[in-house]
Parts: structure tokens; C-alpha cells; sequence
């Protein structure tokens, strides 16, 4: 190759290869990611869209949706066919027809039926999860960046709420069992066991004992809540940070109180970015597992949480909050690790990762898009 | 004075101010001054940023700071409404300042009773994000008024004084933000004059201002003195002198001199003031 007559010619240095060189690896680097991203999605997407899609009408498998998990049962009939059926199904069709001829070749639990059970179970975790931390985070994240003035408590608080974010999930859920199930006062008939210390409550035969909830729905939501409040809180406090001092001063300028002050002329600019914060926090409290593996998910039950409550008015409220449940990602952690493997609990598994992430997606995009809305309409 | 009462409202003084004023309404400085400020020293944290101010502020009147940038106008300013309050270790460590004969930093003063009556317009304007009707409206119902018809009829006297009344009449309900620069400052005016304070403080108002904005700022200011005392920092001389009745200069912390805006600009006492007016320094 010729070299060019001027200045400015490129010069086969060792200086210019290395340019080119790192420039190579930084970007393999990054391409690698997506390379990584593009595999987990596309297999999900290949091997679970079946199952929750198909090819005729009405298009969307809604079994899936609709049902809760069940056994498979996988037998040969009459005509030596093949046939997969949930055990429900199995049972009725044998009782119909009582001189068939099956035989069973396997069955294989929690590989039929859909996944309503976990997505229900799930739905009321986050609620009671995003209610407490909610409520807790944005009253403490405003008087950590509107009330206090940084002392060496505040410094203390905010170094305590760094170091919550980075402990391990499963150090949560041994937290919420020791504490959420075992050790907060609750009301009961007769003290457990290893009630810390009860005493009977005048006028009434129930106790108040330190004995704990159980694992719960209530004990799951509120160890959740504990793991994502560091989340909350430093979100709200970005976004109060980011609302122009200019409004406080104005404000208070006019007359108002701290209060009215952080009502009218804060919060309603800080709400857009803790809205989308907790969006986000909801898609990553929803697919923890080891939060709520000991403090409130089973991996089997045939109900759902409103079906079936004996007792009636505030006792029902509390029979239901105090009830185990199924959730998702403890369900996709059965499906894929508790139970024999074989191929006929692919569906349930991919099914299972495919809902969940779509589930995921559309709170993402949700969240974003609000945020785009909510720039559209508030400048300053 | 008749404050020494700590439970005395600032409330109750108007009147009696009022009665003082009348009896000499238009020579400045001989009437009981509105705004005392006594030997004030003012520290944030440790850092001194005002000495030994001592200054009287005379009602109805408009009265300038000006000065080199970082002399702590701004700082005195925001010790008249307690804005101060709000910096974390800012404190004046000697010497009172009284407005209406009350010590406000008497721990009996409430800043937020206070704030009510000496209102201030900010350097960069501040309107709130919300409509033009409710931005008027704030200080009004943060305040505890909620009936339609006087909040109606506040938010016009307010926006005719703030000479903004026939821009934005059709369009009360519209964002705020979707005003211009010199709009928004009139607006924030408006917002402050809603209250009805006795003071209005503005510091450098017409900064962020073109010349025709400025202009109707300045215009606002004369009209608003006959009914309010207005203290304005400026670093605009030309303005100092076509808006001002009194003007203080200050360096490094201290008041250098005040006086007269005639007597400041034609005559000063001292030859920094001098300097400083015809531009030889700051
Ligand atoms: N919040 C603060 N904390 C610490 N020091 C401050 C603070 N605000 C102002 N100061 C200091 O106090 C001094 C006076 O500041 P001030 O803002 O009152 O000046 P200014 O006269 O208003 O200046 P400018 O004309 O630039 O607005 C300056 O030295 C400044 O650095
Ligand atoms: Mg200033």
C-alpha cells in the first residue's frame, strides 16, 4: 500500500495497533452482553411462547393462565397412543370410562395445568410488599432529605441503608423467618411453643404472644418490603433531590409551612420518578425467591387465596393474610429444581420463564413510558 | 416599643406603623424605620459574611443594596425573612434586626408568621409548575383561605398590581411555565403581593431579564412602593439610581455607606463609594 505524501498520514505504529487492538476487546466486551442477553431471551422465547401461545384461535393458551399447578399423568391407551392428561383430567376420564385400558407410564407433579396460583400468589406478595415499603420508605426518605440536618446519626442512618442494599436475599429471608414468623406479637387462642413471651389479654380468652405470624403471606410481603426499602429510599430521595430548591424557597417565602410546604410544592414533583421507581422495584420483588421460601411460599395448593376462608368478617381479613401461598418464581425454582427432570415438565418450566418475563418486560416498559409522559408534562 | 410583650403578634403593628408614616409619609428616613437592623454580625458556620451591619430601612420606600458580587447582600436580604434559617450552621452570632419593632429572631417569632409578612421575589423566578391562577393562589391557601370568590378576587388585584393582569387573564388556567422569563418574575411579584405583605425583598429581580422586561420590572417597583416597602439588590447601578429611594453599598461584609440614592450617586461621603458607582471597582 502506498503511503500517502502528507503529514497527517496514518502511521503503522505500535501506539496505533494497540489503539486498534483495545478498541477490538472493548468492544467484543460489550457485544459479548448482548450476545449472552440475546441467547437467554431467544431460548425462553423459542421454547415458552409455545406454551403459552398457539397457532389457532383464540391464540393465547388460556389453561395456562387460568389454571393452578398440576400433576401429569403420562399413559398408553387402548390404541397403544401416548396420551399426557393432569391428574384432575385423568381421574374423571377414568371414573367415566371404568373399563378403559391405561397404563401409566409416569407421572410427573406440578407438570400440568398453568401457573394461576403462583401469578395470584405473587400479585399479593407485591402488594403487601410495595404497601410497607411504600409507606415506610417515602416517610423516611423525606425526613432524611427534607427534615434532617446530616449529623453523625443521619450519617450513621444513611451508611445502615447502603449497607441493607447489599445483603444477600437469602440473609432476608432467614431474617423475616426468624423475626416476621417467629418473633413479632400476634393474637392466638393458645400460645405456641416457643412464644418468647405471651400474657392473656383482658376480657377475652385470646393471648398476645411473641410467637410470630408463621410463614404467611403477611411475613413473606413484609421480609420483601425489608429488602427492597433501601431501593425505595434512595430512589424518593433522588427523586426529591431533584425537585428545584427554588420551590421550597418560594414556599416557604409565601408563608408555608415545612409540611405544606413538602404537600404542595415537593411531592407532587418528586411523585413521577418514585412512581417509576417502584415499578421497577415491583419486577424485582416479584421474582425473588429466597425471601419468601421460608417466610411464606408452598409449592403445592389447590386453592386460591380467597377460596375456601372459614372464618368470617375480621377473622376472614386475617385468615387470608395469614395464609401460606404459591408464587411464581418459587414455583419456576420447583419446576426446575425440585423435581425429577424430564421432557415432560419442559412446557411447565419455559411456560413458567416466559410469563414471568413478559410479566417483567411489560412493567419495564410501563415504567418507562410514564416517565416519558411525565417529562412530556412537567418542565422546569 | 410597645413589642416587648412576647406574646404580641406582628400582627398587631401595622396600625400603629401605619400612623407613624402618615404623619411624615415622604421624608425618608426621619419616620420610624420599618426594618431596624442593629450592629448585626452573621456567620455561616464559621465563616464571617456580614460585620457590624447597622442599617434603618424606612417604610414605603425603596431602598438598594449594591455592591461587589460576594459582599453579602444576598445574606442580609435572606436575614430579614429568616431564609437563613433553612442553611444548616448560618446564624447572626451578634446584634438585632427589628421589623415593626419586633425582634425576629426572638425564639417567641414564628418565621412562618413572619415570612407572611415580608415577602420575596428570588433572583432566578420561581413560579411553580402549576397554573397561573394556583401559583397566585399559594400563598393564599397555604394560608387557610379557601373561599372561591376572595381567592378570585386576591389573584386579580394581585396579577393588575404585578402588571400582568391583561397577558394572562384568558389564560389563568394555563401552566405557568409556559410564560416568558419577564412574565414569570412578574408572576412570582404577584404571587408575593397576594399575601399582602408590609415588605417585599427581591434579590437581583431583573437579572435573568432583557431590557424591555427589566424595564416594566422597574416600572412595577415604583408603582408597588406606595403601598409596600421594597428592599431590592441590584448590580445594576442605572437601576440602584432609577428605582431606589435609599441605597446602602457593601464590601466584604460590611456596609460601607448608605444614605439617599441622590446623595450615594451625587455626593458620596466616602471615596470607595465613589469608586464603586462610577465603575473603578467591584
Ligand atoms: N450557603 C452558604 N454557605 C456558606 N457560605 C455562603 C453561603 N451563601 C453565601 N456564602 C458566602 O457568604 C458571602 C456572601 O454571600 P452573598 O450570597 O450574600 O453575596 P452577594 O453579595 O449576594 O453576592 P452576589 O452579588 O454574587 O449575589 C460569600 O463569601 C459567600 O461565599
Ligand atoms: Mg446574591
Amino acid at each position: 500500500m502506498a503511503v500517502p505524501e502528507h503529514p497527517f498520514a496514518t502511521k503503522a505504529t505500535a501506539l496505533h495497533k494497540q489503539e486498534s487492538a483495545i478498541r477490538v476487546f472493548l468492544r467484543a466486551a460489550t457485544y459479548f452482553i448482548l450476545c449472552c442477553a440475546a441467547f437467554i431471551f431467544l431460548d425462553i422465547f423459542l421454547k415458552g411462547a409455545p406454551v403459552v401461545f398457539q397457532a389457532n384461535f383464540p391464540f393465547v393458551n388460556f389453561d395456562f393462565l387460568t389454571k393452578s399447578p398440576e400433576t401429569l399423568v403420562v399413559y398408553q391407551d387402548g390404541e397403544g397412543e401416548i396420551q399426557q392428561q393432569s391428574a384432575n383430567q385423568f381421574e374423571a376420564m377414568r371414573e367415566a370410562h371404568p373399563d378403559g385400558q391405561y397404563d401409566i407410564i409416569g407421572s410427573y407433579s406440578y407438570s400440568a395445568g398453568g401457573v394461576l396460583g403462583p401469578l395470584i400468589g405473587t400479585a399479593f406478595l407485591v402488594m403487601i410488599c410495595m404497601t410497607v415499603a411504600l409507606s415506610i420508605g417515602v416517610a423516611s426518605a423525606i425526613f432524611l432529605s427534607e427534615y434532617s440536618r446530616g449529623g453523625r446519626t443521619i450519617r450513621g442512618i444513611r451508611l445502615a441503608i447502603l449497607n441493607l442494599a447489599g445483603v444477600p436475599s437469602i440473609v432476608f429471608g432467614l431474617f423475616g423467618l426468624g423475626f416476621f414468623c417467629y418473633a413479632v406479637p400476634n393474637i392466638v387462642a393458645e400460645p405456641a411453643g416457643r412464644s418468647l413471651f405471651h400474657f392473656q389479654l383482658p376480657f377475652s380468652n385470646s393471648y398476645l404472644s411473641l410467637e410470630g405470624w408463621d410463614a404467611c403471606m403477611l411475613a413473606g410481603g413484609c421480609t420483601l418490603a425489608l429488602m427492597i426499602l433501601p431501593v425505595i429510599i434512595t430512589a424518593c430521595e433522588e427523586s426529591l433531590r431533584a425537585v428545584p430548591m427554588g420551590f421550597r424557597e418560594g414556599s416557604l417565602a409565601l408563608g408555608a409551612t415545612k409540611w405544606q410546604t413538602i404537600r404542595k410544592a415537593v411531592l407532587p414533583y418528586a411523585f413521577p420518578g418514585i412512581l417509576t421507581a417502584s415499578i421497577l422495584g415491583i419486577t424485582r420483588v416479584a421474582g425473588e425467591t429466597a425471601p419468601i421460601m421460608f417466610t411464606a411460599a408452598v409449592a403445592h395448593k389447590d386453592k386460591l387465596p380467597w377460596q375456601d376462608l372459614e372464618s368470617s368478617g375480621l377473622g376472614r381479613l386475617f385468615e387470608f393474610f395469614f395464609q401460606k401461598v404459591q408464587a411464581l418464581p418459587y414455583h419456576i425454582y420447583t419446576v426446575a429444581a425440585k423435581i425429577p427432570q424430564s421432557d415432560y415438565n419442559k412446557p411447565m418450566q419455559y411456560g413458567s420463564v416466559f410469563i414471568f418475563m413478559m410479566l417483567v418486560f411489560a412493567f419495564a416498559s410501563f415504567s418507562i413510558l410514564l416517565r416519558i409522559q411525565f417529562r412530556k408534562k412537567l418542565k422546569w | 416599643m410597645l413589642l416587648e410583650n412576647p406574646n404580641s403578634s406582628l400582627m398587631e403593628t401595622p396600625s400603629l406603623e401605619e400612623d407613624a408614616v402618615h404623619t411624615s409619609p415622604s421624608d425618608s428616613g426621619e419616620s420610624a424605620p420599618i426594618i431596624d437592623i442593629e450592629g448585626v454580625d452573621f456567620h455561616y458556620g464559621k465563616s464571617k459574611a456580614l460585620s457590624d451591619i447597622t442599617l434603618a430601612i424606612p417604610e414605603k420606600q425603596v431602598t438598594a443594596f449594591i455592591g461587589p458580587s460576594g459582599c453579602g447582600k444576598s445574606t442580609l436580604l435572606r436575614c430579614l425573612n429568616r431564609m437563613n434559617d433553612l442553611i444548616e450552621g448560618a446564624q447572626i452570632s451578634k446584634g438585632v434586626i427589628r421589623i415593626l419593632g419586633t425582634d425576629i429572631y426572638d425564639p417567641t417569632v414564628d418565621p412562618i408568621e413572619l415570612r407572611k409578612h415580608v415577602g420575596m421575589v428570588f433572583q432566578k423566578s420561581n413560579p411553580f409548575p402549576k397554573t397561573i391562577y394556583d401559583n397566585v393562589a399559594y400563598g393564599l391557601r397555604v394560608g387557610g383561605l379557601t373561599d372561591k370568590h376572595g381567592l378570585d378576587e386576591i389573584v386579580e388585584r394581585s396579577l393588575r398590581s404585578a402588571a400582568l393582569w391583561d397577558e394572562t387573564k384568558d389564560r389563568l388556567k394555563d401552566n405557568a411555565m409556559g410564560l416568558s422569563g419577564g412574565q414569570q418574575q412578574r408572576l412570582c411579584i404577584a404571587r408575593a403581593i397576594a399575601v399582602q405583605p408590609k415588605i417585599i425583598l427581591m434579590d437581583e429581580p431583573c437579572s435573568a431579564l432583557d431590557p424591555i422586561a427589566t424595564m416594566r420590572i422597574e416600572k412595577l417597583i415604583s408603582e408597588l412602593k406606595s403601598d409596600y416597602t421594597i428592599v431590592i439588590v441590584t448590580h445594576n447601578m442605572q437601576q440602584a439610581s432609577r428605582v431606589s429611594d435609599r441605597t446602602a453599598l457593601f464590601y466584604l461584609g460590611e456596609l460601607v455607606e448608605e444614605g439617599t440614592t441622590e446623595q450615594i450617586f451625587q455626593n458620596p461621603d466616602k471615596k470607595e463609594t465613589e469608586d464603586y458607582i462610577s465603575g473603578r471597582f467591584g
